[in-house]
């Protein structure tokens, strides 16, 4: 019987086998780190006096905590606070005692961690990578196994490249037909959780297929595998092809010459064999895709964008019935209404989900020409300096700040609200991150996760607006 | 890491499901460089007031469930975020086992790595669970990992899965750390195996 991709991936990277006593021990090509997951991992390392296995197979960068504002008049970059230094400075010295490469705070490739791998062409087909982060699912868009780990994991793979593990399920996530005008990868991801629900993948590691998948960039995919682990599963996978090979091609680290040639030779024997079994398959039609937008407090709670909010009396059970209640009252949201037409307070765009220079350009082509409304603050954060750099040569940021949004440095900032870039109490915001829970974007902020299109809309209207409209509208004028 | 064995404790209910790390432990308190003081804000948001006072209905702040050892909680508890703040901050508030119909996988794998015992139960013995924590909070329960089963007051016995190789890491106490740094010859034989497949991080041109 043939093999999935996942299994081919797997089978490459089995330092030793799983056994009835004991896991896998599966061995990891490229470990990311940052400052906020790795502090008590090198402190074991320490404590042990244990060096870092493979510092040549490891990246370190600063993301979750670090501000997104630009330096002051006396070029010091603005810390939050006193802890989100000594994260930083512990980060550095760690970096630097054992010999790990690090894209730091003020210099030109720092970045999300999930954006800058991809960006430096790090990221490559068959590997198996792994970062102390749940998004780490990102990678697999390169046909990579990728998922995140925690502090202890992240303590194992600095120590000996490897990891336990025992051997997931696979699901084929079957996505055939062609996407209407203004319907995106965000929407198919979030349609996707819709369905699954944020349990739906556990145990199960995703591969994405069918003719709207591949017609996806690599952007695309990489925003579809980024949410993988918000349906609960620990990766998501695509097979690499051509446009994959494309988008890696003469990136600082994508192999050159013959070396390249051999890569991709061997790169094309990855996809999953015709006769290769899943263990669960689903399937969604993308020619019946609307913009998607998420209603409750977490990804699964999503609806089209021109759906109604469900009905707590309506639910199938009891649980369920408790948990819609829940989320709607957090959310100041009745049964049955309709979000189009909610007003918000902010509009975020980014986050390693959104904030690719596909991204910005997508916004930037909806808002040019538009403002921001009155009393919308719109946060525009490119998800690396290399991004930033990219769309200011293409003079995006200017399109952002003639329309009144922020144009920020590179970082996670509204995704997490760990650096002061944060929702107030009740606010409301359309987020291109990925995560609606409770409090995540400030607590007790409200968020309505939807795609760069859709938030640009709503920017533009002051409330949830059906990007369709606004494309409509464009096209007549 | 202290060998867990067998252990008595009472429960709190947390009758919610897909709670997400982000509860557990919001990212405003992720700033620190090791992991103690996380029991103070485990489930910040929901225990306490703006005013940093506790609200007086949510389960934690109730003098009956103060010296609760097992978190009875909903389905897909852990989901979100691969912080192991919050194991962390679990085992911080008190806990040493958290009991659902099942786990988000890194919560899972966390927890295990650091003496939280995950126990999954099927659903009806979970509504059962719920109910006596609800409505007789001081009546414990016993855990005994190396029979693999929680005995109910009743007497009754319920099984429950674990790996045999987390089983026997959380029984002796050992950290998972020193199996794998045993396995070196293992590596190294990989490694050299398959030493050009991957250009590394220093090797950029
Ligand atoms: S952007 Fe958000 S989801 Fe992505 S790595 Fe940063 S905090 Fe995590």
């Amino acid at each position: 019987m043939g093999q999935t991709l996942f299994e081919k991936v797997w089978n490459r990277h089995v330092v030793k086998p799983q056994t009835a006593d004991s896991p896998a021990v599966l061995y990891i090509d490229l470990h990311l780190i940052h400052e906020v997951t790795s502090p008590q991992a090198f402190t074991v390392l320490r404590e042990r006096g244990l060096p870092v296995r493979r510092p040549d197979r490891t990246l370190a960068t600063m993301d979750h905590s670090t501000p997104t504002t630009p330096r002051n008049l006396d070029g010091i970059i603005p810390v939050l606070d006193v802890q989100a230094s000594k994260q930083l400075d512990t980060l550095t010295r760690n970096c630097e005692d054992f010999g790990i490469p690090l894209y730091a705070l003020g210099t030109e490739k720092q970045g999300i961690v999930h954006v800058i791998g991809p960006e430096q062409g790090l990221t490559q087909p068959g590997m198996t990578i792994v970062c102390g982060d749940s998004h780490t699912s990102t990678h697999g868009a390169f046909g990579a196994l990728a998922f995140g780990i925690g502090t202890s994991e992240v303590s194992h793979v600095l120590a000996t490249q490897c990891l336990l593990q025992s051997k997931p399920k696979t699901m084929a996530i079957r996505v055939d037909g062609t996407l209407s005008n203004g319907v995106t990868a965000k929407d198919i991801i979030l349609a996707v959780i819709a369905k699954i629900g944020v349990g739906g993948g556990t145990g199960y590691v995703l591969e994405y297929m069918g003719s709207a998948i591949r017609a996806l960039s690599m952007e695309g995919r990489m925003t579809i595998c980024n949410m993988s682990i918000e349906g609960g599963a620990r990766a998501g996978m695509v097979a690499p092809d051509d446009t994959t090979f494309e988008y890696i091609a003469g990136r600082p680290y994508a192999p050159r010459g013959q070396a390249w040639m051999d890569a991709v030779n061997d790169w094309r024997t990855l996809p999953t064999d015709d006769d290769a079994q899943f263990d669960a398959e689903v399937v969604l039609s993308a020619d019946t895709l609307t913009p998607m937008i998420t209603y409750g407090t977490n990804p699964g709670m999503g609806m089209p964008i021109d759906a109604r909010v469900p009905d707590p009396d309506r639910a199938s059970d009891v649980s369920e019935r408790v948990a819609l209640d829940k989320a709607l009252t957090y959310m100041g949201l009745q049964p049955n209404q309709s979000l189009l037409g909610q007003p918000v307070n902010v509009v975020f765009l980014g986050s390693c989900t959104n904030s690719r220079i596909s991204d910005l350009r997508e916004a930037a082509s909806l808002l040019r020409g538009h403002r921001v409304a009155e009393d919308v603050r719109m946060m525009v954060v490119p998800g690396s300096q290399q991004v930033k750099a990219q769309a200011e040569a293409e003079g995006l940021d200017q399109v952002f700040k003639e329309a009144g949004a922020e144009w920020r440095e590179a970082g996670c900032s509204m995704c997490i609200a760990m650096n002061g870039d944060q929702l107030a109490p009740g606010e409301y915001a359309v987020s291109t991150s990925n995560r609606n829970f409770e409090g995540r974007q400030g607590k007790g902020g409200r968020t309505f996760l939807a795609s760069p299109l859709t938030a640009v809309a709503t920017a533009i209207n002051g409330a949830i607006t059906d990007p369709r409209q606004m494309l409509e509208r464009e096209v007549i004028v | 890491m202290e060998p867990i064995k067998t252990f008595q404790g009472t429960m709190a209910p947390l009758a919610i499901n897909d709670i997400d790390t982000d509860q557990i432990i919001p990212a405003r308190f992720l700033k620190v460089t090791d992991k103690n003081g996380l029991g103070e804000a485990c489930f910040s948001d929901w225990r306490y007031e703006s005013d940093g006072s506790p609200k007086p209905d949510f389960v934690l702040n109730q003098p009956q469930y103060a010296s609760a050892a097992i978190l009875v909680g909903g389905h897909n508890f852990g989901c979100g975020s691969s912080r192991e703040h919050a194991p962390w901050a679990l085992m911080g508030a008190g806990f040493k086992a958290v009991i659902s119909t099942y786990f988000a996988d890194i919560f899972r794998n966390n927890s295990l790595k650091n003496g939280l015992l995950p126990i999954v139960v099927d659903e009806e013995t979970y509504q059962q669970l719920l109910s006596l924590a609800e409505e007789e909070p001081d009546t414990a329960i016993i855990v005994n990992l190396e029979q693999e089963q929680i005995v109910l007051p009743d007497g009754r016995a319920v099984k429950f899965p674990i790996d045999g190789f987390s089983k026997y890491c959380l029984l002796n106490g050992v950290d998972q750390m020193g199996y794998l740094l045993e396995l070196d010859d293992h590596i190294n034989e990989y490694e050299e195996q398959n030493a050009g497949r991957v250009r590394t991080t220093q090797a950029g041109d």
